[in-house]
């Protein structure tokens, strides 16, 4: 049975990547007015409008891997041939390949979102349990309504602040880049702290603004198991609170959780494009800005499908590691009537 | 019981006890009072407060010294009240817009993917899956650019193209618990149809998960509209919240001057407000899943329920 829900995970995973590379084919191809068109017309903006329709194709073709002229379910089967092959074709802005770019830029956009969403839980959990524990006590009631408020802050109007306050106007932060030009890079302490003190600001724009939801959850989730008749038993055996609070109660409040985490990874990622873009830091979604800002097609969906993959790999991580601590993933379910 | 009675009780049951419910918790009375500040804002409040013209008062005028100007001018002399106030209508036919499609996308394929169960459901469940994998801001900006909408209903519907997935599945996991209750198998069994067993039997007890959720696509909508037109990858076509902060950010030179940070905080204390008012209101209806706080407050036709009815009602004040 486990090995079953493994089988399908992976299954899904891959089918998701397949689905979304297909989709971000038919945004290029087919949707009117599209970059093809836009690569055309402005081909033959600028070479006048006896342009060479063999020479606009085959510069429509080095940049998006899609030749116009050809029948429709071959170009389909270029480009997810050249995809496979990790080719995304040329960026129009910086004449470089989109792959070389974002592959530089990936590492970088996994480093602050995954701090930040583990600060994000660990706080969050933890805040959560406290609450639940001393619930209806000053300290939760007020804690809750901190929460909410900060939660209330969209994340990019915190960065927007912070950069506001800490960057330009005390500058105890650098408003931009990801480590100063004059550290020599490698992994040595001067470097690692210099990139961390670029990420400081991202990462706390963040967590202020998210822990207070999955404080909430947590909080509410504890509340629901403390309630249980099995915690009632436990107490009643005599087990030691330490060991109730930890194994019987935090366990069965975090499972929950799982879910929350999943639906953060792709709100982390996919704001990367307006965070990267406050801080100009150069993650992989600042370079998807860049892509919208100069019409750069090839760059904007080339991140596009990149930081789909990103988050397709992070859930599916999330997804097996679930399998792994929850004995019930994969078994129920499956046998139930169809009407 | 007569028709009127029915629908007597029907209104008691769906109306007049989720009130009460709602009622009884702060938390929603002032969610609820902000959301309606704002709907007020965006349909009287435009009849009252005329729209800003350039040059019609000093330029970048400090908050709160001329009440003619209460949040103050930008570089252009626009008054920045009457700028918030204005962009309200189009906010919240976003808000609607966005909000009613992912909701009722998200009944519709998670009831119907829920009761059906067998390949139906594994199907839908598949597509939901993967569009709940996509993240939704690189999507939304993807068409938007591509799209390039300018009605503000359009413009809703993008930012919530695939938020009702995951909806989809929770309302779908909730209807697999009701599903094997008894009162939906005697119908079933009874030869009645799937949609109205679904409409009938189903639907109702998903209501205040659906209004939750209703309420937190809404800030789905805000997040990213503002987001989006922030950053300029939305056209501007209308006044928006967001389209203020990028002038007051890019044009307004507002993150080196002092002089021109009302200009950035106006519109963002706007949002912060308005999404206050949506989660304490989300927060608080929470109770409405709670089965025994619904039983407490519909009143049934016996006097022993009622006088259990009046006890509650203590038990609730008490606990605040």
């Amino acid at each position: 049975m486990i090995d079953n829900y493994y089988a399908e995970r992976t299954a899904q995973a891959i089918f998701t990547v397949f689905a979304v590379a297909s989709l971000s084919f038919g945004l290029i191809r087919l949707m009117p007015g599209g970059p093809i068109d836009f690569i055309r017309a402005q081909m033959i903006q600028e070479q006048g409008t006896d342009a060479d329709m063999e020479r606009v194709n085959s510069m429509v073709e080095s940049y998006t891997n899609v030749r116009p002229d050809d029948p429709l379910y071959i170009q389909y089967v270029d480009y997810m041939t050249e995809l496979i092959q990790g080719d995304m074709g040329v960026s129009m802005w910086y004449n470089e390949p989109v792959s070389g770019i974002l592959a530089e830029a990936l590492p970088w956009t996994v480093f602050v979102m995954a701090i930040s969403l583990a600060l994000t839980f660990a706080i969050g959990i933890t805040l959560g349990a406290v609450m639940a524990y001393i619930e209806g006590s000053r300290f939760d009631v007020s804690t809750t309504l901190v929460s909410v408020f900060l939660n209330s802050i969209p994340y990019y109007v915190m960065a927007v602040l912070l950069v506001y306050l800490l960057g330009y106007q005390l500058s105890w932060f650098p408003t931009g880049g990801r480590f100063s030009s004059d550290v020599t890079i490698g992994m040595n302490l001067e470097f690692l702290a210099n990139a961390f003190h670029h990420a400081f600001l991202p990462i706390v724009s963040i967590v202020v603004t998210g822990f207070g939801i999955q404080a909430l959850a947590m909080r509410g989730n504890s509340i629901r198991v403390l309630g249980e008749d099995y915690i009632r038993v436990a107490r009643l055996r005599g087990l030691p609170p330490h060991d109730i609070a930890l194994r019987y109660v935090g366990r069965n409040a975090i499972l929950p959780m799982y879910t929350g985490m999943m639906i953060s990874i792709g709100f982390l990622f996919g704001g990367s494009v307006i965070l990267e873009e406050i801080f100009t830091y150069p993650g992989i979604g600042y370079y998807m800005f860049r892509g919208i800002e100069s019409r750069d097609y090839p760059l904007m969906m080339g991140a596009f499908l990149l930081i789909t993959v990103a988050v397709v790999i992070g859930i599916y991580v999330a997804d097996l590691t679930y399998g792994k601590i929850d004995p019930r993933a994969g078994t129920g379910g499956g046998d139930r009537e169809a009407y | 019981m007569s028709r009127s009675e029915r629908y007597q009780m029907t209104i008691e049951e769906w109306v007049v006890a989720p009130i009460q419910i709602i009622w009884s918790d702060w938390r929603a009375r002032v969610g609820l009072f902000i959301i309606l500040l704002y709907i007020l804002m965006g349909t009287v409040g435009v009849w009252l407060v005329e729209p800003s013209q350039t040059a019609e008062g000093p330029r970048l005028l400090a908050p709160f010294q001329n009440w003619e100007f209460p949040l103050g001018t930008d570089t252009q002399g626009n008054d920045l009240f009457a700028q918030i106030v204005h962009a309200t209508p189009p906010m919240l036919e976003m808000i609607v817009s966005g909000a009613v499609f992912a909701t009722v996308m998200a009944t519709l394929v998670g009831t119907f993917s829920g009761y059906k169960g067998g390949s139906v459901d594994r199907l839908l469940m598949t597509v939901t899956d993967i569009l709940m994998t996509i993240p939704g801001l690189p999507l939304t900006i993807v068409l938007a650019v591509i799209l390039q909408p300018r009605d503000p209903w359009v413009v809703g519907i993008i930012l919530t193209i695939n938020a009702w997935a995951g909806l989809a599945r929770a309302i779908r996991s909730q209807v697999l618990t009701f599903r094997e209750e008894d009162f939906v198998e005697a119908s079933r069994l009874m030869g009645i149809s799937t949609s109205t067993i679904l409409l009938k039997d189903i639907l109702p007890g998903l209501m205040p998960y659906i209004l939750v959720n209703f309420v937190n696509s809404a800030r789905t909508v805000i997040f990213s509209s503002v987001g989006l037109y922030f950053l300029g990858i939305l056209p501007f076509t209308q006044a928006n919240w967001g389209v203020m902060m990028n002038f007051a950010y890019n044009s307004g030179g507002a993150l080196y001057t002092l002089s021109a940070i009302h200009w950035l905080l106006a519109p963002m204390i706007t949002i912060v407000i308005l999404s206050f008012g949506l989660i304490l209101f989300a927060q608080g209806t929470d109770r409405l899943f709670n089965p025994q706080v619904r039983a407490r407050h519909t009143s049934g036709p016996d006097i022993e329920a009622d006088e259990e009815d009046m006890n509650v009602e203590t038990e609730i004040r008490g606990s605040q």
